[in-house]
């Protein structure tokens, strides 16, 4: 269950959460890519002494057993690069999970928090407290002219990529979407859907997030990101009122069907799970299901994914023993 | 056997792809299979990265660039796309600003800097500025004033 997910926040019926991420490095060591084994466990060693012991618990990944650093990735605590090397790398997190540090993925520091709703400030400005308290105790690798160094040029300079997680299924349904991404794309941002493969975003969940991480000012792809999202969450808004007033029926029986589904269905994919999960979300925002809240519903979208229903359910399981516990999470749910 | 993709070569390869946790088997030959590794490999950002970086720096020489403190090659560094240190951004400067702007439309950092550069970047700007007027103070023959300079830059450059 994700744990700082909150009803409230600026867009919450579409804009789901706002994520910051910066990229740093020591000066003194090579990247993880480069890194002997001893050297990795120094780093981990001085990045979680550099973190704060009461808010922040520190693991090695290699002591964490697979399903659970599985749920880790799907609850975007850790990401998947970070579990390709168990020996090397290791991560801390706050308690809510708010706040998380990656120690030797492909940086030797990944700070990360995520917030509820739109709140790309909120977000910025704690990473920026987190980072200032580890640069006061480790030397970073920076460069008066490039800024951070990375050990990938994609993340040089600030090292920052803010993005929020946004549900789009009217501007989806209208074939609008493709016009808002390409329009957002001449601004520097880019979008990629948050499950399913390829263009097609499962669920209508889609992710925007800056480009370019030089040349920019912190303050500047924040404040580009929060504005266009909102723009982007006004036009969904409208969208979506002019879809149920000039289509009540059609759209409400789209919305209960798949409520039908998730409440009586006895074996369910991840895949199928989602893109009814996104119907019921509409109809929550649209106040036609009120019977459930936002929250409850994007608590569900990770609880109900392959690693978490194993780890939910301590124990491991196939994929058709995961459909049916999957179902029966859901049945419960609504 | 024949090439599932294009059916005319012979197929070599056997191709097997987990999507949604179901497998999929396809019979290719190696041509085919290239065009499936480009996009579907694991590291397709990498493979996509050093395909252009080898593309970017094509006529040149200078394959034989090699970082002093973690001994990677300008070659490594196209393959991978990814640097060892951040010393590598010192050894590699040369090719590295035409390729930062293609990257980010922009080569200079404008944001946050961390507080401990900052002030070493004031104090290496004070001591720049200090070995100049030490020179001017040495071509006007005012050398009590140079030793005093002297001494500061000397006192500067041990917090550095």
């Amino acid at each position: 269950m994700i744990n700082w997910l909150k009803e409230t926040g600026e867009e919450r019926d579409i804009i789901v959460s706002s994520r910051v991420r910066l990229a740093r490095n020591l000066d003194s060591c090579f990247f993880p890519g480069r890194m002997e084994t001893t050297t990795a466990v120094k780093v981990y060693q001085n990045i979680s002494e550099a973190l704060e012991h009461k808010t922040f618990q520190s693991f090695r990944l290699k002591d964490i057993p697979e399903i659970e650093r599985n749920m880790l990735v799907e609850k975007h605590i850790i990401s998947p690069a970070l579990t390709l090397t168990p020996e090397l790398s290791g991560f801390a997190m706050n308690q809510n999970e708010s706040q998380s540090v990656l120690i030797n993925e492909e940086d030797h520091i990944r700070i990360q928090t995520l917030t509820s709703g739109l709140s790309l400030r909120e977000a910025w400005d704690q990473a920026d407290e987190l980072d200032d308290r580890l640069e006061s105790k480790l030397n970073y690798a920076f460069d008066e002219k490039v800024g951070y160094l990375t050990a990938c040029p994609t993340n040089l300079g600030t090292g920052l990529r803010a993005s929020v997680m946004i549900h789009l299924p009217a501007l989806e349904m209208t074939k609008e979407i493709n016009k808002v991404f390409m329009t957002i794309s001449q601004f520097g941002l880019a979008v990629r859907g948050v499950y399913g493969e390829g263009t097609k975003a499962l669920g209508s969940l889609y992710q925007i997030s800056n480009q370019s991480t030089l040349g920019d000012g912190e303050e500047i792809i924040i404040k580009k990101i929060e504005n266009l999202s909102r723009q982007i969450a006004s036009k969904e808004r409208e969208t979506r009122k002019r879809l149920i007033e000039r289509n009540t029926v059609l759209l409400e029986d789209k919305i209960f069907r798949a409520y039908g589904i998730l409440k009586h269905a006895r074996s369910i994919t991840a895949d199928e799970a989602v893109r009814l999960m996104s119907l019921i979300k509409l109809g929550v925002g649209l106040e036609l299901i009120t019977d459930c809240t936002m929250n409850e519903i994007d608590r569900l979208y990770v609880d109900i994914q392959p690693a978490s229903i194993q780890y939910l359910q301590r124990q491991e399981m196939d994929n058709m023993e995961r459909d049916v516990k999957r179902a029966e999470l859901l049945r419960n749910s609504f | 056997m024949i090439c599932d993709e294009c059916g005319a070569n012979n197929a070599k390869i056997r191709l097997t792809k987990i999507v949604n946790g179901k497998m999929i088997e396809r019979n290719l030959c190696e041509q085919c299979a290239k065009k499936h590794s480009q996009f579907h490999g694991p590291f397709s950002l990498q493979n996509i990265m050093s395909g252009w970086l080898s593309d970017f720096h094509k006529q040149e020489t200078i394959q034989k660039l090699q970082c002093e403190k973690c001994g990677m090659t300008y070659d490594e560094f196209k393959q991978s796309g990814k640097f060892g240190c951040s010393h590598c951004y010192g050894s590699f400067k040369k090719n590295l600003s035409p390729l930062i702007r293609s990257i980010h439309g922009h080569d200079s950092h404008r944001g946050k800097i961390p507080e401990k550069a900052g002030s070493e970047l004031k104090q290496k700007k004070e001591i720049e500025k200090l070995k100049h007027q030490l020179s001017e103070a040495i071509e006007t023959e005012a050398y009590e004033k140079a030793a005093e300079i002297r001494d500061k830059i000397k006192e500067l450059e041990k917090e550095v």
